[in-house]
């Protein structure tokens, strides 16, 4: 391996959450790796791990890359008490979540209209669960707060940034049409929120 | 009711009947009344542009029944709505009246929007599970997880060399020692009898020993309350705090 896909892999062992890929740029610049880019050592280090039977794989998410474990061992794992799998969300999280994500930044009542259900018990828990972020307060009565997601939802659904999520002209039935203020479409929502760092290319 | 409302699958009814009978779902399956009113539509496989919303309307009533009353709010909300559709279906309207809106357009809007947020749960659910299907480094939360997450598996050697460690560190607490001192009433009656079958009075000085023990103050005090109790003797006090005077009771003498 190129020195430059040695310390990148040092660098992603050592963290425990993806590391954004400005960080890994900036290592890269000084590291001094003559030829060699970013793009080029994190596909040498993917190939690595892939064509020479690892049992962890590199993955890109959230903005950034991430050693993780491959599924075929997390039975075992899990088994040996190592490491635990983080319990699945509810039905009414999901959609909660599925709202805030196209929708955002979004209030409560907004969610709570689509939903039919009133949802402030749920936006608390994904709250804690650093799943979603108070990102504003909206215009009008009472200056209502404002969700959006955060990296971490990215990371635990496997995302690499909001635009992978289907558009709404992809869905089978097509969204009602936007209203002036809230972006209909995950990529004006990831660009609106600040969020999702973009990728150098 | 149904032939008010343009029903688009004429054959329907009785079928709808017979399964919404046998058909019988726990609410917790739910996430919202839209959920439900999605999964009656699915279920009896009818045009969402085109809902018969006096038979939903019963049918959903019917389903919400069973809820408990704290959850059961929002979907009463929603069964005032579709109620409200219903009445709305069976106004008079002139023929060739061009502005007519269906008042069913403002639910079958909420029902897509809704139906459109489930697809994207199911990809959320997809990817979610993907990815909990792998780990990364060292979650310190999850380290914490794993101590609930199952059943706790040791021997008893481990068990109790676990608690005899506990045990070892433990502060040895301060130990008082308290020595039974039981008073003697019994002996304390008699010492007052004898003193009483000599003497018809007798002070408190008198049947004191000299450097009495506080227990044997205890045992002749409870000793003269015993006997005056049974009426061998009564005790007068001049006043207050004075020593009280032992009198022999000459009833009882009778007696």
């Amino acid at each position: 391996m190129t020195p430059l896909a040695k310390l990148l892999e040092a660098a992603l062992f050592a963290s425990a959450a993806p590391v954004p890929v400005d960080a890994l740029s900036l290592m890269a610049s000084h590291a001094d790796d003559g030829e060699t880019t970013l793009d080029a050592a994190l596909d040498e280090l993917k190939a690595h791990y892939d064509n020479e039977g690892h049992g962890v794989e590199l993955v890109e998410v959230a903005g950034g890359w991430q050693i993780l474990t491959r599924p075929e061992y997390t039975e075992a794992i899990e088994r040996a008490q190592l490491a635990a799998r983080p319990q699945r969300l509810s039905a009414a999280a999901l959609e909660t979540l599925a709202i805030i994500a196209y929708r955002q930044p979004i209030g409560r009542a907004e969610i709570e209209e689509i939903r039919g259900v009133g949802a402030g018990a749920i936006l608390k828990s994904l709250h804690e669960r650093g799943l979603i972020d108070i990102v504003g307060r909206g215009e009008g009565l009472g200056r209502p707060l404002l969700y959006g997601t955060t990296p971490s939802f990215l990371e635990q659904f496997a995302l690499r940034h909001l635009e992978e999520l289907p558009r709404a002209d992809e869905l089978a039935i097509a969204l009602r049409a936007p209203r002036p203020a809230t972006p209909t479409s995950p990529v004006a929502a990831a660009t609106g929120n600040g969020e999702a760092p973009a990728r150098a290319d | 009711m149904d032939d008010v409302i343009s029903v688009s699958h004429g054959s329907n009814g009785s079928a709808a009947a017979a399964t919404s009978e046998v058909f019988v779902v726990e609410l917790a399956e739910y996430s919202g009344p839209l959920d439900l009113l999605l999964t009656l539509i699915r279920d009896e496989q009818i045009d969402i542009y085109d809902i018969p919303i006096a038979r939903i309307a019963e049918q959903f009533l019917g389903r919400i029944s069973s809820l408990k009353l704290d959850e059961a709010a929002d979907y009463l909300e929603m069964a005032a709505r579709l109620v409200r559709i219903k009445a709305q279906m069976l106004l008079p309207r002139r023929e060739g009246e061009d502005l007519w809106e269906d008042p069913r357009a403002e639910l079958v809007r909420r029902l897509l929007e809704y139906q459109q947020v489930r697809e994207v749960v199911d990809v959320l659910e997809r990817r979610s599970e993907d990815r909990r299907g792998r780990f990364a480094r060292a979650y310190t939360q999850q380290a914490a997880l794993i101590a609930v997450s199952r059943p706790l598996t040791i021997s008893l050697p481990e068990l109790l060399s676990a608690v005899d460690r506990v045990l070892r560190l433990a502060k040895k607490p301060h130990v008082h020692d308290v020595v039974p001192r039981a008073l003697d009433v019994d002996g304390a009656i008699g010492i007052v009898r004898a003193l009483l079958a000599i003497r018809a009075h007798a002070q408190w000085k008198d049947i004191l020993p000299r450097k009495a023990e506080p227990w044997e103050v205890l045992s002749l005090l409870l000793a003269l309350l015993e006997l005056a109790k049974r009426g061998e003797l009564r005790l007068t006090q001049p006043r207050a705090f004075a020593a009280f005077e032992i009198t022999r009771d000459s009833s009882s003498e009778a007696a």
